[in-house]
């Protein structure tokens, strides 16, 4: 259409241009996230993730070892630091090239590779590019070998240490499955009860229908917060208190007001002539809504439960307020936010890595369903 | 896993037990109360059809009375004692909040949080809805950008802190400065009053998709002719939008503004998992949540100040749906 105006190739490029950029600032927090997670954790403190296919420069360090062959009255010990155990341990991708080395931590490139230095009482010591040393020492070294200081170009390594970690030590797998247990029942048990209603305000005519229609988009905005106090004492003293049972009350009766609203608004868009015809050929209403409206409501169906599935799979607030607080019925988000942020709050990979645990099933369920997730929100907010 | 085994059993109990209610409810009115068969059999389809709706609604009015509109009253009388539930203060809970220099801080950030977040989506939104709108490669992007949406608060602040990180090996943003020769690292979010529009950000990341998706849809049902018309009156691009279709959409972009304004103010987790509301950041729902578990009557008042705040935009919201549904 814009190219009437003949400018269509002046603003054809900007336009590609700046949706590019935009796409690229909303995508990078979350690539960084998802990178993070591969890398090993020594390597997240050394460099950003915006570096990770980069070798990155580490400081380790080791200790020669003790076998000595005899030059006159110096012995000396050759070997490859890489051989040490605990210099390789820095390195889980191989040690890449030693930059420097040196012989206190305080200073750990101190001398410059390839070139032997007196390191004092008469002692020197060369370390090569690859990692081989030649320590030259007047005494026998006995069973102690030299410490040695390094800076080596690790290469790129990534694992899913992380993930493994994640998922089987730290109570994350105990998470995911408390994640689940809410959520599902959470989803489907409103459907049904909301489709009754929606049917009821959409089809069915009754005095006082104007007015709950009015009720229920009032509720669509009544804050949660006004319901946690007063609903988790009413728990208490009916013997519910803080549990499983608790939240998916509350997460049906929280996700209601959108289902009903969104459930209504779709059905009363179906074809009349369908349901007056059905209703002629003498169909209850009971019949009617299950054989027609209900499936006929399929879409609508999908988008309410793709919204209810994504808010309570990421709800912190009805979580810490409706579940016991132990480590054994606590879901991501509350484990995320309260023990990991607290106890592990630099420790960057075991977060990147439970933060993309979390939200891994949510994306899935975003890509693969989007089209009735759009279709669900046009229905709820276009008018 | 006995926990996963009780939500199975839940789920087949939950809707069983509504299927159960649905048709034997109806079978009971139709069969027992008020049979279609005898002498006042007309009367009774009628009866029988007058009660009916109600029949369908009860279980959804039942959950909606309890759990949304009893604690807007339970919530208002608990918040007139203190924090031991036998002492009625009065107000003293609402006069000793207005009092307190952290909830003034609190419902200014607030305020700043629902001007700033719902206006950067929509604007944003509004943006990229016209930008992709004749890309080849639109629905791509627009996908892209959308995604946000399915990421919980929590993990969209853990995303964040990764761009915000008090060093220039882990933050993006201390690495850019790194990179124009700044070497000491900043915490953004222990500025003074900026570290409110940092948070603010995450929000606007995650809300622009949905901002984007709907009006994308308004900016597709805006009548061709309207723009034509423009067009060959020698409108130009800019006229076009701002002229033409902007004010075409304006009911969609007040219903955008309007529904993510009343999400800001129910959202506490990004404060909550970011700062902690420390650093001058708090907000209404994470104040609130301070005082849950210790002291009712403080966060039940802070919760219907909530609601007093939501409330004009409740009756806006009413009052639209009245007059559709006449």
């Amino acid at each position: 259409m814009d190219n009437i105006a003949g400018q269509k190739s002046s603003l054809t490029w900007a336009t590609h241009l700046s949706v590019l950029i935009l796409v690229i600032l909303w995508l990078v927090p979350t690539v960084g996230l998802l990178v993070s997670s591969f890398r090993d954790r020594d390597q997240i403190s050394e460099s950003g993730w915006w570096q990770a296919p980069f070798a990155v420069e580490l400081t380790a360090r080791g200790r020669t070892g003790t076998e000595a062959t005899q030059d006159g009255d110096i012995f000396v010990v050759t070997g490859n630091i890489y051989d040490d155990p605990e210099a390789a341990g820095y390195f889980p991708g191989g040690g890449g090239e030693v930059v420097a080395f040196g012989t206190s931590g305080r200073n750990p490139g101190e001398f410059p590779v390839g070139e032997p230095v007196e390191i004092g009482d008469g002692e020197t010591l060369v370390v090569n590019v690859d990692g081989s040393y030649e320590w030259r020492t007047p005494e026998d070294p006995g069973d102690r070998g030299q410490r040695v200081y390094f800076a080596a170009e690790s290469p790129p390594s990534f694992t899913t240490a992380n993930y493994e970690q994640v998922l089987t030590a730290d109570n994350m797998d105990r998470a995911f499955i408390n994640t689940l247990t809410v959520t599902i029942p959470a989803t489907i048990i409103p459907i049904l009860v909301a489709a009754f209603a929606a049917y009821a305000l959409a089809w069915m005519d009754f005095p006082g229908r104007g007015v709950l229609i009015a009720i229920v988009v009032g509720l669509l905005v009544v804050p949660l917060q006004l319901a946690l106090v007063p609903m988790l004492n009413l728990h208490n003293r009916i013997g519910i208190g803080q549990s499983f049972m608790g939240i998916w009350f509350a997460h049906t009766a929280f996700g209601m007001p959108l289902a009903v609203y969104l459930l209504r608004n779709y059905m009363v868009g179906l074809p009349r002539d369908i349901i007056e015809s059905a209703k002629v050929d003498g169909a209850t209403d009971f019949e009617l809504f299950l054989r027609i409206v209900l499936p006929l409501s399929l879409p609508a169906l999908a988008a309410f439960s793709i919204f209810q599935f994504l808010w309570t799979w990421n709800d912190l607030l009805v979580a810490k307020v409706f579940l016991p607080s132990d480590d054994a019925s606590k879901v991501m988000t509350v484990k995320i936010a309260d023990d990991l942020l607290g106890s592990r709050g630099g420790d960057w990979g075991i977060l990147a890595t439970a933060a993309f645990v979390s939200i891994a099933v949510p994306l899935i369920v975003f890509f693969s369903m989007q089209r009735f997730l759009v279709r669900g929100l046009l229905a709820g907010s276009v008018k | 896993m006995p926990v996963l085994l009780q939500g199975l059993i839940t789920i087949l109990v939950g809707v069983g037990g509504c299927v159960g209610y649905f048709y034997l409810s109806n079978l009971v009115l139709d069969k027992v109360i008020f049979p279609a068969k005898g002498p006042n059999i007309g009367r009774n389809i009628n009866r029988a059809n007058a009660v009916r709706p109600w029949l369908f609604l009860f279980p959804a009015i039942f959950v909606l009375g309890l759990y949304l509109v009893y604690p807007v009253v339970g919530s208002f009388l608990r918040s007139l004692y203190g924090r031991n539930p036998d002492t009625f203060v009065g107000l003293g809970n609402y006069i000793s909040l207005f009092n307190s220099p952290d909830f003034r801080t609190s419902f200014l950030n607030n305020f700043l949080w629902a001007i700033f977040v719902p206006a950067a989506s929509t604007f944003l939104g509004l943006l990229v809805a016209q930008l992709t709108d004749k890309l080849s490669w639109g629905n791509i992007a627009k996908s892209l950008i959308f995604m946000p949406m399915a990421i919980s608060f929590v993990g969209a602040s853990l995303i964040w802190k990764f761009v915000y990180a008090n060093d220039a090996d882990i933050g993006l943003i201390n690495a850019v400065r790194a990179m124009f020769g700044f070497d000491n690292p900043i915490d953004v979010l222990q500025i003074p009053f900026w570290n409110n529009f940092f948070l603010m950000i995450i929000l606007v990341w995650i809300q622009t998709g949905f901002a984007m998706v709907i009006l994308s849809a308004a900016l597709r049902g805006i009548p061709e002719e309207t723009i034509e018309a423009a067009i060959l009156d020698g409108a130009n691009p800019w006229q076009l939008f701002f002229k033409i279709k902007v004010p075409q959409i304006m009911a969609t972009i007040v219903v955008v503004w309007t529904t993510i304004t009343i999400l800001v103010l129910k959202v506490f987790d990004i404060v909550y998992t970011m700062t902690g509301g420390n650093f001058g950041t708090e907000i209404l729902p994470s104040y609130m949540m301070d005082f849950m578990f210790r002291d009712d009557g403080r966060a039940t008042a802070i919760a219907f100040v909530i609601m007093l705040v939501v409330l004009p935009v409740m009756v806006w919201n009413i009052i639209e749906a009245r007059k559709e549904t006449r």
